[in-house]
């Protein structure tokens, strides 16, 4: 019988990834009946992944996720191992010597590309870097956005898309409350978007909006929601899938635009976001700079729920020149962990690490890597928990030897001089961001910059 | 702006909710849960959960459900927290087909 998990002899786990679904592997891990010590790291100098850099400004209340990640971190038995890239700075198998298992929740770092001509022009963008951008991730910081354009097209309907379009269409009064970055906040107030177009390849049936972020967008100050009543008569099939009592939320989604189509434009407002369906972008025109996006118009066909939408052969054209792409999220392979490079995720049962279907001794995986980029914050929390449970049932495989534990990975750490970020060292950073907000009426202000978090702390 | 739990979840007691609550703010007694409105972040991943659509959102409410807001925020604190998932009560099933699901 193994001792592992015993006080003489806890249980080490290093998770890799800080956002929720690292969060709750950890605390999924302090709950258990077992001794552990978990060893949270992050590459950036601050915690908390897309909370902090994902979820919109405006949406602060989301944000408060956060109070339960610091109560996690209140736990003797966790520790904050922050600005430290796994793969890079140490690498995986330094991890496998010095704790007993490695959980990997590291999210999906990186979008979807569309595949056609005149993707990369300027003016083409991710909505991931005008996302991180505008929440203050050091990685995005000095990304330049060309906001002098009359037309913004948005290409996807998740809630992604609708974040992007939503903080196109608010005025500087709406976000200068929030914790938009600065810099963001400064560009937005000169920017001349007037016309948001925000494009669905299947029709208002199947957009991804959760129903409340889709009734945002009646509410804004000066932004009207437009959508063609044409745009949405649906075929037979989309008729049954509205109809099933249990995709009640994609009724919700489609009554909601109903209501958008039936409201007179309020002529005060001087912006419109026009909702639009069964288009495809096929090319990217422009010299140098987007000019003009080629549209095709798309047909469904299949049954219901299993539909997927067709081009025609019709084709239209807008004139913008800034694009963002949201049409999906794909993981970055980390050097020494098996990657699927079809899907963007780590392959894996349950959670349990696999290479060519065997599974990999002491590798877990949780959140977006594990499972792709799908649901919400909360999502994460049955993922984890359902990795953590794979993971204790296994504990006895898991007692190889002594292990060297987070002294080791440390004194690693030092001697490539790199400065390891702990919870308390974030907590001065937390601190300084919340005072630099206060004028300003802001809950904090981001430090954007690295070197000026950890000069902060130095 | 809340979220709460209604009359549908009355002798059902699913639990689905919980498990993608990233708050934990769900409560139980012996009959439902109840969603505590201080700690509930109205991420709405709970809703599409409920095998019986006993959760409404903020604007959603249905009129005749609204006396659950003020439940809702009277019971939970004093309830126990639900962290994971239970064992449904029993005739859950019985009247979860009964509701028409």
């Amino acid at each position: 019988m193994s001792d592992l998990g015993t006080s003489s002899k806890p249980l080490l786990v290093a998770i890799v990834g800080s956002g929720p679904s690292g969060f709750y592997a950890a605390e999924a891990l302090l709950k258990s009946e077992i001794s552990v010590k978990v060893d949270l790291f992050d590459r950036l100098p601050s915690p908390y992944g897309l909370v902090r850099s994902g979820v919109a400004p405006d949406h602060q209340k989301l944000k408060q996720a956060i109070k339960l990640y610091e109560k996690i971190a209140d736990s003797p038995d966790f520790n904050l191992v922050a600005n430290v890239n796994v793969g890079t700075d140490i690498d995986i198998d330094d991890l496998r010597a010095s704790h007993h298992a490695v959980i990997i929740a590291c999210g999906a770092e990186t979008d979807r590309k569309l595949d056609i001509p005149g993707e990369d022009l300027t003016g083409s963008y991710t909505a991931t870097e005008f996302v991180g951008w505008y929440n203050g991730h050091p990685d995005y910081r000095d990304r330049q956005f060309d906001l002098s354009h009359d037309v913004a097209v948005i290409i996807g309907q998740g809630n992604v898309a609708a974040d992007v379009s939503r903080i196109l269409s608010k005025t500087v009064d709406e976000l200068k409350h929030t914790d938009i970055a600065q810099h963001a906040l400064d560009v937005l107030a000169e920017s001349k978007v007037k016309e948001i177009h925000v494009i669905g390849r299947r029709g208002p049936a199947q957009a991804k909006f959760t129903p409340k972020e889709l009734r945002e967008f009646g509410e804004l100050g000066d932004c009207h929601p437009m959508i063609d009543e044409q745009e949405l008569e649906l075929n037979t099939a989309s008729k049954t899938e509205l109809e099933e009592k249990t995709n009640i939320g994609s009724k919700k989604i489609y009554d909601q635009f109903c209501e958008f189509a039936a409201m007179t434009a309020d002529t005060n407002k001087t912006k419109r976001c026009y909702f639009r369906f069964l288009l495809s972008p096929i090319e990217l025109l422009g010299n140098e700079k987007l000019e003009t996006v080629v549209l095709e118009k798309n047909k469904l066909s299949g049954d219901a729920f299993k539909q997927s939408a067709r081009g025609t052969g019709e084709r239209l054209e807008l004139e913008t020149g800034i694009l963002f792409r949201s049409i999906g999220y794909r993981g970055v392979p980390i050097t020494g962990i098996p990657f699927r490079d079809d899907w963007g995720t780590i392959p894996n049962i349950e959670g349990r690490v696999t290479e060519n279907d065997k599974l990999v001794p002491q590798l877990y995986t949780a959140g977006w890597i594990k499972r792709g980029p799908s649901g919400i914050i909360g999502t994460n929390r049955a993922c984890s928990v359902e990795t953590v449970e794979c993971l204790l049932a296994d504990i006895s495989a898991l007692d190889t030897g002594n292990k060297s534990g987070i002294n080791n990975i440390l004194s690693l750490l030092k001697d490539k001089n790199i400065r390891v970020v702990d919870y308390a060292d974030w907590k001065k950073i937390d601190s300084e961001e919340i005072k630099q907000g206060e004028p300003k009426g802001k809950p904090r202000e981001k430090i954007t910059y690295r070197d000026q978090m950890l000069a902060l702390i130095d | 702006m809340t979220t709460i739990v209604t009359d549908n979840c009355k002798g059902c007691r699913f639990t689905d909710c919980v498990t993608v609550c990233p708050v934990a703010c769900f409560h139980y007694d012996d009959e439902m849960l109840y969603i505590d409105p201080d700690t509930c972040i109205d991420c709405s991943a709970c809703i599409p959960e409920c095998p019986v659509q006993a959760i409404y959102e903020g604007d959603d409410i249905p009129e005749d459900q609204e006396h659950w807001i003020d439940i809702n925020a009277e019971k939970a604190p004093e309830l126990p927290v639900c962290e994971e998932q239970m064992e449904p009560l029993p005739g859950a099933e019985e009247r979860k087909a009964a509701l028409g699901f």
